[in-house]
């Protein structure tokens, strides 16, 4: 449950798509003069994203990983398919996305309405493969968090496409330098917010344990590795000193 | 003789500067810029874009005839992955450091707009060499601003360009360091790419009014 809940608010806040990785901002910076369509393709992406990465990670487990065709028998077990998974990937994205248009058409005419013109968008979209990819590299180690990942990384992003329209929305009262309006303000604005959430970095303090470790041994390495290259020169310069004074 | 015609060497020459993808276009902003805090990150990745749209515009050029217009998205997205398959496994093979800070990105080329963009735009209404060179020009285009922001950031934020100290040692305090100089390590955090990137619009609608959008 807490690792659910740890999950959860990082992937809304501290890895959030657009502030901390960039992802989807194609549409975030094309689809965020209104609040009400932005609203529609926020709504649109947590949703594809809450089918997309479960799905990918079903193929990421049970066909792509090294050894992950073990199921198939010995025989099958040494094979690694990980270089295919971007083809797989963005072919199940794009089919899931044509089916979830269908099926919404056919049972909900009026979230097919709201959410309809947005679906096609989404399907190159690089925030849902941005999600399967760094469910792959960040090791998820199960379905459930992989549906987590998926829906709480889709309301990040939800977020951020909210919070730019709104402020859009309000920023053409104001007087903004003639080169900078429309795409120049959006770009600055969107930065600052992103300062913002980077505050949001220390809130888990357990989940930076690891890298600290990891650097830290890290740095202890390097610190032997210097030790042992002083020692070798230490020991170059006796020798050389060493054989000069036989010389003499 | 010129070795491209006047209309071929505008393909090129025009998203260089006055439809540049990034700032005029919109497109493609993606996956640029969370890797820009190095400028080897940023070369490599604009020379992978390079490689992927020229290739892909020829491909789908020459596909173009062929391909029923409903399933063409698909067919688009598969040259693409394909592509950059080839890319990801050179990466992986030659630059195994430099792959590992370009971690997703690499695999994010695939849905890069820039480039289902000139499909839909560009190559599926043209022959396969305009669509080679409007490749280049437009992946051109797309490195010039990740060179520029990877630019300012890696000499700004970590005082060096490619890894080497051009500002001096900060550790040891020679060149610039030694008059009080200082890193500034907002420009290492990606929303000073964003920043950055803003910056280089205005200076370049500044100077193109025409640019200028109406509010």
């Amino acid at each position: 449950m807490l690792e659910h809940l740890e999950l959860f608010f990082k992937s809304i806040f501290i890895d959030n798509m657009v502030f901390a990785t960039f992802l989807g901002m194609c549409s975030y910076l094309a689809v965020s003069k209104k609040v009400s369509t932005a609203v529609g393709l926020g709504a649109a992406v947590i949703f594809v994203l809450a089918v997309t990465v479960p799905m990918n990670w079903l193929l990421d487990k049970y066909l792509l990983k090294d050894g992950a065709l073990a199921w198939m028998g010995p025989e099958y077990a040494d094979y690694d398919l990980s270089f295919l998974s971007f083809i797989l990937f963005i072919a199940t994205i794009a089919t899931m996305v044509q089916l979830v248009e269908i099926v919404v058409e056919k049972f909900s005419p009026s979230l097919y309405n709201s959410l309809g013109i947005f679906l096609p968008l989404i399907a190159v979209n690089c925030a849902i493969l941005g999600g399967s990819l760094f469910m792959q590299t960040r090791d998820i180690p199960n379905i459930g968090l992989a549906f987590n990942y998926g829906i709480s990384s889709g309301i990040g992003w939800f977020l951020a496409i909210l919070a730019i329209a709104a402020i859009r929305e309000k920023i053409r009262y104001s007087n903004v330098p003639a080169p900078l309006r429309g795409l120049g303000i959006t770009f600055i604005i969107t930065g600052l917010m992103g300062i913002g959430f980077q505050s949001f970095g220390g809130m888990l303090t357990g989940d930076n344990e690891p890298p600290e470790e990891a650097q830290t041994t890290t740095v202890k390495a390097e610190k032997e590795k210097e030790k042992e290259i002083k020692k070798e020169i230490e020991d170059k310069e006796k020798a050389v000193s060493y054989n000069e004074a036989i010389n003499k | 003789m010129a070795l491209l015609s006047k209309k071929d060497s505008k393909l090129v020459l025009d998203p260089l500067a006055d439809n540049n993808p990034i700032t005029i276009q919109v497109l493609g902003i993606c996956s640029a810029l969370a890797i820009t805090a190095e400028l080897k990150a940023a070369v490599v990745m604009a020379l992978s874009v390079l490689f992927v749209l020229s290739m892909g515009n020829v491909a789908i050029s020459l596909l173009r005839n062929i391909i029923p217009s409903k399933i063409r998205i698909i067919v688009q997205l598969v040259v693409v992955a394909a592509l950059v398959i080839i890319v990801d496994q050179v990466l992986k093979a030659f630059a195994y450091e430099l792959s590992k800070t370009l971690s997703v990105f690499v695999g994010l080329i695939i849905t890069n707009c820039i480039i289902m963009g000139r499909f839909e735009a560009f190559a599926l209404g043209n022959g396969p060499k305009k669509a080679f060179l409007d490749g280049i020009g437009n992946a051109l285009g797309y490195g010039i601003i990740l060179v520029i922001v990877g630019f300012f950031r890696e000499l700004l934020g970590s005082g060096t360009l490619f890894g080497f100290k051009v500002l001096g040692d900060p550790v040891t305090k020679t060149g610039l360091y030694s008059i009080g100089y200082e890193n500034n390590g907002f420009m290492i955090i990606p929303p000073a790419a964003l920043i950055v990137l803003g910056i280089i619009i205005w200076v370049q609608r500044s100077k193109n009014r025409a640019l200028i959008e109406e509010a």
